[in-house]
């Protein structure tokens, strides 16, 4: 069988999953490819990009963070400013359009931290599709807010109590509904992973961010940045701003994993930060570099931000790391704190913990900057979702 | 002929699934020592995963129970060296999910796997489209094994088990088909099948059911027309008569969930094994009444 799309990023991505599947994967893939030149499909998406998402999102220049950093001039790409608070709701509204297109009324998400729950919730309000969203239960503790806010849009929240009770337990359990109900149901899959086509859907459909930034930093400063910062879950705000400066090979681009408790505590989500456990594996449908054990069986991982508290990372970026056009470091659960009140202090702005981590890396690395070069982070989410954990984080740091 | 030709030659067969490792490693072999001595003709040998996403809750939980106990892919292999040992002569087809064989290395998972007398490889998260690497595994095992096994043959005028699956061809990964797999797809994947065909007889995941799937016997029609292998049935069937109703139309009935919740939940494990074994067996014998 051949795809209309390439399948693989290199030796990366694929279509690992049950037979009862793959129609579906062929099906989306068709939907999606003759999306792309419906001229019709495109005007409705761009409109509620702008007239309900509120695109384009600023570019906000962080002056005062840059002045205290003391190099790099920093920008802000304001995901948190789209509707629902994160970057999620562009890719959770293009899926759902592809939904009515395919004539299915029900679409399943999993979440992590809840951004993508709310998302995949409001799109279905918006367009009128039954909506169940799979959240592990550590999860829905430690995100409360979203958990409200997707229940008062209309979605049924079901709690993962298997396995590790967080973000991989819920992918497993919405893939399990899935492949059960999949003649009427649509998996609306938040990041950059999964089966094929998913990684290039949500690419596609996250390349806005990019798109935008790039038209913006040339707008307000007449050339491109020298460096662009995103923190990496699975990876799709990263790969949305990635995409609009991939081209630009002089562009650097820096994803930031989540460090937990650092590295060597065997506690964080830094696929490509550890060695020892991050191997190149499959799960959830892809081939690509995913934390495990000897054995082959999927790690427990760790970080104060349940959006990148994952095993594995998008395929495309591990081809990208694999080809040095992206590199990845990692922040810990303490420089994300860190981070986190930095930004509220010099920007008034509240990140996402998510962002934070990629924050914490602008702070590394701006002073090590001059000051004619330029730094875009993109702010994936707002952290209004957080607070609950930055109390009880930052209490207990403070003792 | 190999052992999985030979498992059909009075059909409908059973074909119950067993974790190793599950409630424990040395249960688990006398467990599935006792289902072949019993009535079972063929056994889906079961490898844990933490993430089994083609499977219910009982599945989920059993292989979660094994890998909290230890085990392993070398500690399963190591198991059905054993039962060999002890003298099971029925077909093991190995079940498990992909990522754990690619960590043990795909190609000697697949070699040692031969070596200790398994006769072929369930993969749910394999669809023909990523077969190849697994395909490309077994051929280069088969050679493997033949060598090893001529080298055997020097010694004892038996031939291993290993090398009469190795001369009919290598073992095989078998093939699954869906409800919801199109004519097309159906047909091209049953051309290339070997074994038998593992037939999903609903769409969802494994676990017990009420009632067989409506439409069953329509989708086996359209399975043999496009091969002549047996054709297995599983998903969902739970009780003796579930099965006799599915063998009066398929090869073989696959039971999963019900027998790892029957065994599972015993406190006679063996015993309820053997008794399983025998019911559904019986009912199958009567399958075609």
């Amino acid at each position: 069988m051949t795809t209309l799309l390439p399948p693989k990023f290199g030796p990366y991505g694929g279509q690992f999953v049950p037979e009862t599947l793959m129609p579906a994967l062929i099906e989306l893939e068709e939907a999606f490819v003759a999306s792309r030149t419906d001229v019709e499909f495109q005007k409705e998406f761009n409109k509620l990009m702008a007239s309900f998402v509120g695109r384009p999102t600023p570019l906000t220049y962080a002056k005062r963070l840059s002045e205290k950093l003391g190099g790099a001039q920093i920008y802000l790409k304001r995901e948190d400013l789209a509707h629902t608070g994160a970057h999620k709701i562009n890719n959770a509204l293009g899926q759902a359009l592809l939904v009515k297109r395919m004539g299915k009324g029900r679409i399943v998400a999993e979440t992590g931290a809840g951004q993508h729950g709310v998302a995949s919730a409001t799109a279905a309000a918006l367009l009128g599709l039954d909506c169940v969203v799979y959240m592990g239960s550590v999860d829905i503790a430690r995100q409360e807010p979203n958990v409200f806010r997707m229940k008062l849009l209309g979605a049924e929240v079901r709690p993962v109590n298997s396995g590790t009770k967080t973000l991989k337990d819920a992918i497993n359990e919405a893939i399990r509904d899935w492949v059960t109900n999949v003649r009427d149901t649509h998996y609306l899959l938040g990041s950059a992973l999964g089966p094929h086509p998913y990684p290039t859907i949500v690419r596609e459909f996250q390349s806005v961010i990019g798109t935008e930034a790039r038209e913006q930093i040339l707008m307000e400063v007449g050339r491109l940045p020298d460096t662009v910062v995103a923190c990496v879950g699975g990876g799709s705000n990263a790969i949305g701003v990635f995409s609009g400066f991939v081209d630009d090979e002089h562009v650097e681009l820096i994803g930031v994993e989540a460090g937990g408790s650092g590295i060597e505590s065997g506690k964080h989500a830094a696929r490509f930060g550890d060695p020892s456990k991050g191997r190149v594996g499959v799960i959830h449908g892809t081939r690509t570099y995913v934390l495990q054990d000897e054995d082959g069986q999927i790690a427990e991982t760790h970080s104060v931000s349940a959006g990148l508290d994952y095993a594995a990372v998008g395929p495309e970026h591990a081809l990208l790391r694999d080809t040095e056009r992206a590199f990845y470091t990692s922040a810990t659960d303490a420089e994300a704190l860190d981070a986190f009140q930095m930004l509220c202090h010099t920007e008034g702005i509240i990140p996402a913990l998510e962002s934070s981590h990629a924050v914490a890396e602008v702070i590394k690395r701006a002073p090590t900057m001059r000051k004619d070069e330029i730094i875009l982070v993109n702010l994936s989410g707002r952290g209004d979702k957080d607070l609950n954990t930055v109390i009880k984080e930052i209490g207990e740091l403070e003792n | 002929m190999n052992r999985i030709e030979n498992a059909f030659k009075n059909k409908p067969i059973f074909m119950p699934y067993f974790p190793l490792g599950y409630p424990d490693l040395d249960t688990s072999i006398d467990v599935i020592e006792a289902l072949a001595n019993s009535g079972a003709d063929l056994i889906e040998v079961g490898l844990s995963f933490s993430d089994p996403l083609a499977d219910g809750s009982v599945i989920q939980h059993a292989t979660q129970v094994a890998l909290e106990k230890g085990i392993t892919v070398k500690k399963s292999l190591e198991a059905v060296r054993k039962l060999r040992q002890r003298g099971v002569d029925i077909p093991l087809v190995l079940m498990g999910y992909y990522n754990p064989m690619l960590a043990y290395g795909l190609e000697k998972f697949v070699r040692d796997a031969a070596e200790a007398g398994a006769d072929g490889f369930i993969v749910p998260d394999l669809p023909m489209e990523e077969a190849e690497e697994f395909m490309s595994a077994l051929s280069g095992a088969t050679s493997v094994t033949r060598s090893a096994v001529e080298a055997q043959m020097d010694d004892s005028n038996r031939p291993s088990t290993s090398l009469r699956s190795a001369q009919d061809g290598g073992l095989p990964l078998i093939q699954m088909l869906a409800p919801t797999t199109p004519p097309e797809r159906m047909e091209r994947i049953a051309r290339n099948a070997k074994g038998f065909i593992y037939l999903v007889s609903v769409t969802g995941i494994t676990g017990e059911r009420k009632a067989i799937a409506e439409g069953l016997s329509d989708l086996i029609a359209n399975v043999r027309k496009h091969t002549d292998i047996p054709v297995c049935v599983g998903f969902g069937i739970s009780t003796p008569e579930q099965a006799k109703e599915v063998g009066a139309m398929a090869d073989g009935v696959i039971v999963g969930s019900a027998c790892v919740n029957a065994i599972g939940g015993s406190e006679k494990p063996i015993e309820t094994a053997k008794q399983f074994a025998a019911e559904f067996r019986s009912a199958l014998n009567t399958s075609h009444d």
